[in-house]
């Protein structure tokens, strides 16, 4: 098998937020993604999620762990020696009002990182790589000339895909790509995302809080918890058997689109709200929610151990 | 059911400087006493500014269509003056926002900005008194602590709590109607699933009808009675809670339902989408604002906007496809609209 495209070891990403108080965004988080696949990341807002990509992008500097893409440490490249390898990764955001710059034609923003890894010369010449993947992303060349204020939001979407697209990555990030559009926009973004992905065998490390819309997409799935990886497993594996007690809750907290099972859903979903990062519980961090909490939980912190081939854990109940 | 509301033909119209958009363009619907009622629809359909035109919480750029009705337990509330209306607001009928962030003064102290809605209709009530039913409507929508709470600011309460004041504050007279626009979309799931479950229980003790607006199918299924499937500034389709989702009767919300991902099917290679966009409400289409996407448009679709067939109370749809003379083939509804 070849080499994974990603690889992070223990990740951790802290932020000082004063003299004393430290926020830990992410805590010890190790994952693989081989080529061609696809990692759903999962978990509530505030999970650490989002600071995991930016890390792994580089956006922050992590405070530890490793982040190898490609077989190669990018974890403390400086910005310079970075840059030619960000062809390899390239990310889709999630705010496609914010994440597009008003003043830019559509030409011009997909043209951007053309021209930044010198993969084209001039604008015009930019034109050849810019009208096939407004093509490919559902758009049209007329579409090239305009503003990104004359688009709607699934349009935006697909400009702010096809910018990252436009380099031929072999691994793309998405940050919630899908969040904020409408449920009948979101599948179409779904469905370009893994056709292109079924042509080009690109990776993708997909985040979001849409379970639902995750199982669709992924390969591996992930689900994180104040800043912990605390389940990680295939795809349908989570679904049919999820087996962290977190992952349980969350699964059960989704409503179901079809009132007969809405009414006879017999399981519970997850009390209270989540801690802060800045004063993690002790232990297992998800124990203050936790419905089968012992002892042991508030006093050692579990470690992520394979309990079935391929289903990695953090939980006590486990052990 | 005796109703508790009564829309009818209403039609709001924006006039700005980039020209008129019309984001409700003529829709009836009433809602029971004590009855739960669903609207859903995507952004742009007109769901948000039907449940601000109830009580016209609209910027002054907008415009109720004069032939417009709004009946709220006998009284025509579109003839109101400000003022009158203000004696309705928050007393009889409450409204519950999405965003809690931005709903709440971040200054006040979170107690005081709940006894405010108390005050402002409630008069003779004593501070000690006042407060002491500020300390009740906190533990009835579960905020712990609430004594502490209670002198807390904004911004130290998490959004699940922000909503449950915004929950506190609108149960706090009472009202007949609450009106709830996307209470849960700002929250996450977990979060979610504790308010919706709070909403069923506080709905069955108090009575009050529930006008729930949200685009996500599954809170309508969890929650709703009645479902009105708004598109294009129209209601599409009227229908009880199972029947929408076991025969529904209109393209959109065949399409609408089909790009849901299930949790409980086995997974399909590919999701189901609708293709294109919603339509620009400053140029509305003439015909059925969705035949532009509708895989079984015909010519008529795009011409002329189709009648209401009516299948029984609260059951009615929007579609060419169910009138008698409609095509057999290619038609899923053949069977209704040979009836």
């Amino acid at each position: 098998m070849s080499k994974p495209i990603l690889e992070v070891e223990h990740l951790t990403q802290h932020f000082k937020i004063n003299r004393k108080e430290v926020v830990h965004a992410v805590d010890d988080v190790s994952f693989t993604i081989a080529r061609g696949q696809t990692l759903g990341l999962v978990g509530e807002s505030g999970c650490g999620k989002s600071s995991c990509a930016r890390s792994i992008i580089r956006i922050y500097d992590p405070t530890g762990g490793k982040i190898l893409l490609d077989g190669e440490d990018i974890t403390h490249m400086s910005q310079k020696e970075l840059q030619p390898r960000r062809k390899k990764m390239q990310m889709i955001f999630q705010d496609p009002y914010a994440s597009l710059n008003a003043r830019m034609t559509v030409r011009d923003i997909i043209a951007e990182p053309l021209l930044a890894h010198h993969i084209v010369k001039s604008k015009e010449e930019a034109n050849d790589y810019v009208y096939p993947i407004l093509e490919r992303v559902g758009l049209t060349r007329e579409h090239a000339g305009r503003y990104a204020h004359e688009f709607s939001g699934g349009q935006r979407q697909r400009v702010g895909i096809a910018r990252a697209l436009v380099l031929q990555p072999e691994l793309v990030i998405c940050d919630e790509p899908i969040s904020a559009l409408d449920v009948s926009i979101q599948a179409q973004v779904v469905n370009l995302l893994r056709d292109y992905q079924e042509e080009k065998g690109l990776a993708y490390l997909f985040i979001a809080h849409d379970l639902s819309m995750v199982r669709y997409v992924s390969d591996m799935v992930g689900v994180m918890y104040l800043g912990q990886l605390v389940e990680l497993c295939g795809a349908e594996e989570i679904y049919s058997h999820p087996l962290h007690p977190y992952t349980q809750g969350l699964l059960a907290s989704i409503p179901v689109a079809n009132p007969k099972l809405a009414r006879e859903k017999q399981t519970s979903g997850i009390e209270g709200d989540l801690p802060s990062p800045v004063n993690p519980p002790s232990g297992c961090r998800f124990r203050t929610r936790c419905p089968y909490a012992k002892a042991v939980c508030a006093e050692v912190a579990p470690c992520m151990h394979e309990v079935a081939p391929g289903h990695s854990l953090a939980c006590h109940l486990y052990d | 059911m005796e109703s508790i509301l009564t829309v009818n033909n209403l039609k709001t119209t924006f006039y700005t400087s980039s020209g008129t958009v019309q984001a409700v363009r003529g829709i009836s619907f009433e809602v029971g006493k004590g009855e739960i009622v669903g609207i859903v629809g995507e952004s742009g359909s007109g769901k948000s500014v039907t449940s601000m035109s109830v009580l016209r919480l609209l910027p002054s750029t907008a415009r109720i269509d004069p032939e417009s009705t709004i009946v709220f337990e006998g009284t025509d509330l579109t003839a109101l003056s400000m003022n009158q209306l203000r004696a309705i607001r928050g007393q009889k009928i409450a409204m519950v926002f999405q965003d809690p962030m931005s709903s709440l003064n971040p200054l006040i102290r979170v107690g005081k900005q709940v006894e405010e809605m108390l005050k402002i209709h409630h008069k003779e009530l004593s501070k000690q008194l006042l407060r002491e039913k500020v300390l009740e409507l906190f533990r009835q929508v579960r905020i712990p602590e609430p004594e502490k709470r209670y002198n807390e600011f904004p911004h130290q309460f998490s959004g699940g709590m922000r909503q449950r004041v915004m929950i506190a504050m609108a149960l706090a007279n009472k009202p007949d109607l609450l009106i709830a626009d996307e209470p849960t979309t700002a929250l996450d799931v977990t979060i979610q699933d504790q308010i919706l479950k709070q909403l069923r229980t506080l709905q069955r003790e108090s009575g009050a009808s529930i006008i729930f607006i949200t685009h996500d199918l599954g809170v309508v299924a969890e929650l709703c009675q009645r479902v009105l499937v708004m598109y294009g500034g129209l209601i599409m389709e009227e229908a009880p809670i199972d029947e929408l989702f076991e025969h529904p009767l209109h393209p959109y919300t065949l399409g609408l339902l089909a790009s849901v991902p299930s949790l409980h099917q086995d997974k399909q290679g590919r999701l189901t989408s609708i293709p294109g966009s919603p339509p620009d409400m400053t140029k509305p289409p003439e015909g059925c604002p969705f035949a532009p996407r509708c895989p079984y448009a015909r010519q008529i679709c795009a011409r002329e906007q189709p009648p209401y067939v009516s299948f029984g109370e609260h059951r009615r749809s929007m579609c060419w496809l169910l009138q008698p003379d409609a095509p057999a083939e290619n038609n899923p509804f053949r069977k209704e609209a040979a009836k």
